[in-house]
């Protein structure tokens, strides 16, 4: 039988971790991120059912009366519902970090000599997985309803890559959800009561016109709305430069106060 | 030179304390663990050992007190005490939604190994504690005694010098809990130093070299168990009458004649006292002869650490069922 635990002679253990080596640690735990995915089912079906039941319901709910018809009303929200999902499903960082606290595995991952920020890192990274799947079965699935791209690939591309930004900046404050809540139904209460004025507080699904005017403020200044603007600009049409860049500047926003923030709490966290 | 294999103690730890809003849950505890020993943490649920166990794996700040880790301060150098550690909680840690394999493979990977090699250490690990079959289900899917086992095993992964095991066998069936000893005892073989939680004071008798027993956040007793046996009382004797209906005639006896508090095990239907003098056994013997009572046994013998426990500490270590159990069944 070989020797299980430590041999006799031991080098003295380094000092400090290179920066390449916390990419490393990164990685490794993405890698863990997409496994997981991959073994549970039913975090997979639900991804892929929520956008086919939004797009069923609001085109065919609201359709007729907001613009007169579902396929004028389809190009005008599914912009709208690709961000609803993405941002949904970034509640699901948040998630995964509670339950990784719950059971322990964070403790051990803490208790290694990894990069304190890789845990989270790696999780978010993981995460564009979800997102991806989310987006592309909001695009499939309203292609087939008759959604039709009124922009080149090139800029749909484009949107798709904007939407996956955005999210990578909002699951970090999902993170500081995960870290700061209790349980699970913790996460999911405060997420969506953060959440959902934030998506429906804005021109995703309706225009702004008839809201009263307080309403109209808070939906000029959303982040949600800029960027459901831009996505319509490049998967419809439309000018795209003010409302990409103004999204971008949120998303850049919510990540630098909200990132530091998750990985404060996660390092102080008991 | 801070790193000396020859350092006769791998922890050290002095006046850690640690409070939780208003609850102190550690109030000056001071540890030592020597090379290649078992430091044995006994105490009841709540007194603090899990707290100690995690500022000595750099999971928590102490509010006062230090610890160092083969010369390496938890605080000051916390990433190299990581190098050095494994940890094994109390509540298995392992990532359910990934296999065994994975689970180990994920772990050689956060510590540097080539995936190749993190891939057969994860083989070799899982052969060792009898996983080989379950390695590519979930974890989820393992029972209780199994996960435990890849706990330890992913504990393992970085050859540590020195590991923690909080509370390895609490809710293992006795057949496992005595496959997690031979476990435990294979690793000091090979020269790690263990500190060990537990409750069961069975436990720390057959695998620690050294004792702390801690209560209320506050070291009670250390040594070695048999000395901290023979600290406290030293010898009980266990009288058992041959008819057990006259066992409240011997209890109410020994009383009289000890002017001492007499316990008994119920189920198992003896009387056991301390001997604080050893002039009154032939009394003891003489009056239960007298009065016609037949015995079973008459036994005179090293006080158990079951025993030692509740003199130290006014209760029993285990929980409070068992503590209730025990106030009963006192006169």
């Amino acid at each position: 039988m070989t020797a299980i635990g430590a041999p006799a002679a031991f080098p003295a253990p380094a000092r400090r971790l290179t920066p390449l080596g916390g990419l490393r640690n990164t990685f490794t735990l993405t890698w863990r991120s997409v496994l997981k995915i991959r073994t549970n089912m039913e975090d997979l079906l639900g991804l892929s059912l929520q956008p086919i039941m939004y797009l069923l319901l609001f085109t065919y709910v609201f359709g007729g009366a907001i613009a007169g018809g579902t396929h004028t009303y389809l190009q005008f929200s599914l912009p709208g519902i690709l961000v609803l999902s993405v941002v949904f499903a970034t509640l699901g960082t948040g998630l995964m970090l509670n339950q990784d606290i719950a059971t322990g595995v964070f403790d051990r991952f803490r208790s290694l000599p990894i990069a304190r920020w890789a845990p989270l890192a790696g999780a978010v990274l993981g995460d564009m997985v979800r997102y991806s799947i989310s987006v592309g079965v909001t695009l499939g699935f309203g292609m087939v309803l008759g959604f039709r791209i009124g922009t080149t690939p090139l800029a749909a591309a484009a949107g798709c890559l904007l939407l996956l930004l955005f999210a990578v900046a909002m699951c970090w404050f999902s993170a500081l959800i995960g870290l700061l809540t209790k349980t699970p139904q913790g996460v999911q209460w405060f997420g969506f009561l953060a959440m959902f004025p934030l998506v429906f507080g804005s021109n995703l699904l309706v225009p702004s016109a008839t809201m009263p005017g307080w309403l109209q403020a808070f939906v000029k200044v959303n982040p949600i709305t800029y960027l459901t603007e831009a996505e319509r600009g490049l998967l419809t049409g439309g000018p795209v430069a003010t409302a990409a860049v103004r999204s971008l500047l949120w998303a850049l926003g919510i990540f630098v106060v909200f990132a530091p923030l998750a990985v404060r709490v996660y390092r102080r966290r008991t | 030179m801070r790193y000396d294999a020859t350092t006769a103690n791998a922890i050290e730890a002095t006046g850690l304390v640690k409070r939780f809003g208003k609850t102190t849950a550690l109030d000056g505890v001071d540890l030592v663990a020597r090379q290649g020993r078992v430091l044995g943490v006994l105490g009841p649920n709540g007194a603090g050992k899990t707290t100690a166990v995690r500022i000595l794996a750099t999971l928590l700040r102490p509010d006062g007190g230090q610890a160092s880790i083969l010369g390496y301060d938890v605080l000051r150098d916390a990433h190299q005490v990581r190098q050095l550690i494994g940890l094994t909680g109390q509540y298995a840690s392992v990532d359910e939604g990934l296999s065994g394999t994975n689970n180990l493979i994920m772990i050689g990977r956060l510590l540097g190994r080539p995936r190749a090699d993190a891939k057969a250490r994860a083989a070799e690990l899982l052969a060792r504690f009898d996983l080989t079959d379950a390695a590519a289900r979930p974890a989820k899917t393992y029972s209780g005694g199994m996960r435990r086992r890849l706990d330890l095993a992913a504990s393992l992964v970085g050859s540590p010098r020195v590991l923690y095991l909080d509370e390895p066998t609490t809710g293992l069936d006795p057949v496992s809990r005595t496959d997690v000893w031979g476990m435990i005892r294979g690793l000091v073989a090979d020269g790690v130093t263990v500190l060990l939680t537990t409750q069961y004071l069975e436990e720390a008798d057959q695998l620690a070299h050294d004792i702390v027993v801690i209560d209320h956040g506050k070291v009670v007793a250390t040594g070695t168990p048999d000395e901290l046996k023979a600290k406290t009382g030293g010898q009980v004797l266990q009288v058992s009458p041959a008819d057990p209906a006259r066992m409240a005639e011997v209890t109410a006896l020994l009383e009289g004649l000890v002017k001492a508090e007499v316990s008994v095990g119920a189920d198992i239907g003896v009387a056991i006292v301390p001997v604080t003098d050893a002039a009154w056994l032939p009394r003891v013997f003489r009056e239960l002869d007298d009065r016609g009572i037949e015995l079973a046994e008459f036994t005179l013998r090293q006080a158990s650490l079951d025993e030692v426990f509740i003199e130290l500490t006014g209760h029993r270590a285990e929980d409070e069922e068992n503590g209730r159990e025990l106030e009963g069944s006192k006169r």
